[in-house]
């Protein structure tokens, strides 16, 4: 469970020309005050890609990942979902119901706070089993063996799982929450500062982590951070925004080595060397 | 021969929007061929732009006009227009990039930063390992390191482990910024071992090296930067 930075590996990258999106974002705006949401934004998203979006605290990056994870209904635009089980999805066009159900299988979502994505007051078996039963395993035997699977996976001691995460320090309830994610095998993931909560030392272990999982199980990754370390060891392409909008694009080590538009480069520059 | 890298008329300038605006041009069209089992050294001033054309042979830079073809298999791909992902899966497999300077996450031991990209290509781990432990004794990185985070390493062993891993998988092109800056005489002397094997093998390779020593031994070609 080991690897480097440089670059993230890209999965079947042998494939990579006759793939097709997995997400299609078209024209995507969503506004709550001139200047405060986020406006005309599009792109696509290829299966095992890592998409990282990055830009100052406001600048829309939060709001774009809710509206894209059909959690915050767009003004306008267009969020095109190639569904394993219900094929091509125009998003907001289809029932409620059909993005609940996304969301509880193809989809994982891990949230800045451990404590908006788990429940608290039951045992961490119970948060991996949840999600499972969601998707209709029904026997206890195999959803407890399951459990421990993804525990050990995200390195938590499997003598743990009849603790609830409020026994867990920060950075093991992270680990649970992505485990509990993952455990219906999702093909997309929206993360929102996964790292934002956590001591440095705690971040390394869980970017290593996060960095495995997903070039072994070939995830898409829609990443919101603002720290571009975090995204440089994660993201294979970057969306820099601002204000809203979208001002630069592009495979993340050119971004950051040798980034175009004025607020980038004052975003690259102002990062203390060590 | 097989031309590998085209380089055709590329321009690079730098426009420093948070200090005033500064511009100043780099590359002006700059043109440069390189073919299979051939090592072109670049040569030029300090600021002449010999590291931001290597960098723009790794679409690490990008350029403003012109065009940079490398060889992948039977085609020709223009990175400064193909995809980002076109790029990822070209750099796995067809084009590596040796610097001095080694980034690591912290805890990853050095065996493991060394095998990192060979594994990615599916390669069988023993195998991956029995190549990272034969380049790593070959670049004198003692054994009782191995197991250990690059992390804490001197600069010079850091450096080591660095190259070892550029060498692991054998890319057909080879992009190398002074891999042997501030290595002692011996170490030098095995860099350049593995520089002409990689070329043996038909690797096209481009590369930046201050060492006169290191630079007759592997050049087949010295480039002036600003006569390109």
């Amino acid at each position: 469970m080991n690897s480097i930075c440089e670059q993230p590996a890209m999965l079947n990258s042998d494939d990579w020309q006759d793939m097709e999106p997995l997400l299609s974002v078209q024209n995507l705006s969503k506004f709550y005050a001139p200047g405060k949401g986020c406006g005309n934004v599009s792109f696509d998203l290829y299966p095992g890609e890592v998409l990282g979006i990055v830009g100052e605290s406001g600048s829309g990056k939060s709001t774009l990942l809710n509206s894209l994870s059909a959690r915050l209904v767009p003004d306008e635009g267009h969020v095109i979902y190639r569904s394993e089980q219900f094929g091509e999805l125009d998003l907001y066009q289809g029932e409620e119901s059909l993005r609940r159900q996304l969301m509880r299988s193809e989809w994982g979502i891990v949230h800045q706070h451990p404590r908006d994505g788990l429940r608290m007051n039951v045992s961490a078996g119970a948060n991996i089993g949840e999600r499972l039963m969601a998707v209709g395993e029904r026997h206890y035997s195999e959803i407890r063996q399951r459990a421990i699977e993804w525990l050990q996976a995200v390195e938590i001691d499997a003598s743990r799982i009849d603790d609830r995460p409020s026994q867990f320090s920060g950075g093991m309830q992270q680990r649970l929450q992505i485990a509990r994610n993952l455990v219906t095998h999702p093909r997309l993931i929206f993360m929102d500062e996964p790292t934002g909560g956590l001591d440095v030392s705690v971040q390394a272990r869980l970017l290593d982590l996060l960095r495995n999982l997903v070039a072994q199980l070939g995830l898409s990754v829609i990443i919101v951070t603002h720290d571009l370390a975090v995204a440089r060891l994660l993201a294979h392409r970057l969306m820099v925004m601002r204000r809203g909008e979208v001002v630069e694009t592009g495979l993340t080590d050119q971004v950051l080595d040798d980034p175009q538009h004025p607020y980038t480069q004052l975003l690259v520059s102002s990062i203390l060397q060590n | 021969m097989t031309t590998m890298i085209d380089v055709r008329g590329v321009e690079k300038s730098f426009t420093l929007h948070n200090q005033g605006g500064a511009s100043f041009s780099v590359l002006e069209r700059a043109q440069l061929q390189v073919a299979s089992a051939e090592c072109v050294v670049l040569h030029g001033q300090s600021g002449a732009g010999k590291s931001t054309l290597l960098k723009a042979l790794y679409a690490n830079y990008a350029v403003d006009g012109g065009s940079i073809e490398l060889r992948d298999g039977k085609q020709m791909v223009d990175i400064t227009t193909a995809l980002p992902r076109r790029i990822l899966a070209l750099r796995e497999r067809t084009v590596g990039y040796v610097s001095q300077f080694l980034r690591v996450i912290p805890r990853v031991p050095t065996l493991e930063v060394v095998m990192q990209p060979l594994l990615d290509l599916g390669v069988e781990r023993a195998v991956c390992q029995a190549k990272a432990e034969d380049l790593l004794s070959r670049l004198n990185v003692p054994q009782r390191l191995w197991s250990l985070s690059p992390s804490t390493f001197s600069g010079g062993e850091q450096q080591r482990v660095n190259i070892a891993r550029g060498f692991i998988v054998d890319y057909p092109i080879l992009l190398l910024d002074e891999p042997t800056a501030s290595l002692d005489a011996s170490n030098r002397k095995v860099v350049v071992q593995l520089i002409n094997e990689a070329k043996a093998r038909g690797a096209a390779i481009v590369g930046i090296f201050h060492d006169e020593d290191v630079r007759e031994a592997v050049a087949d070609r010295l480039v002036d930067i600003r006569a390109l």
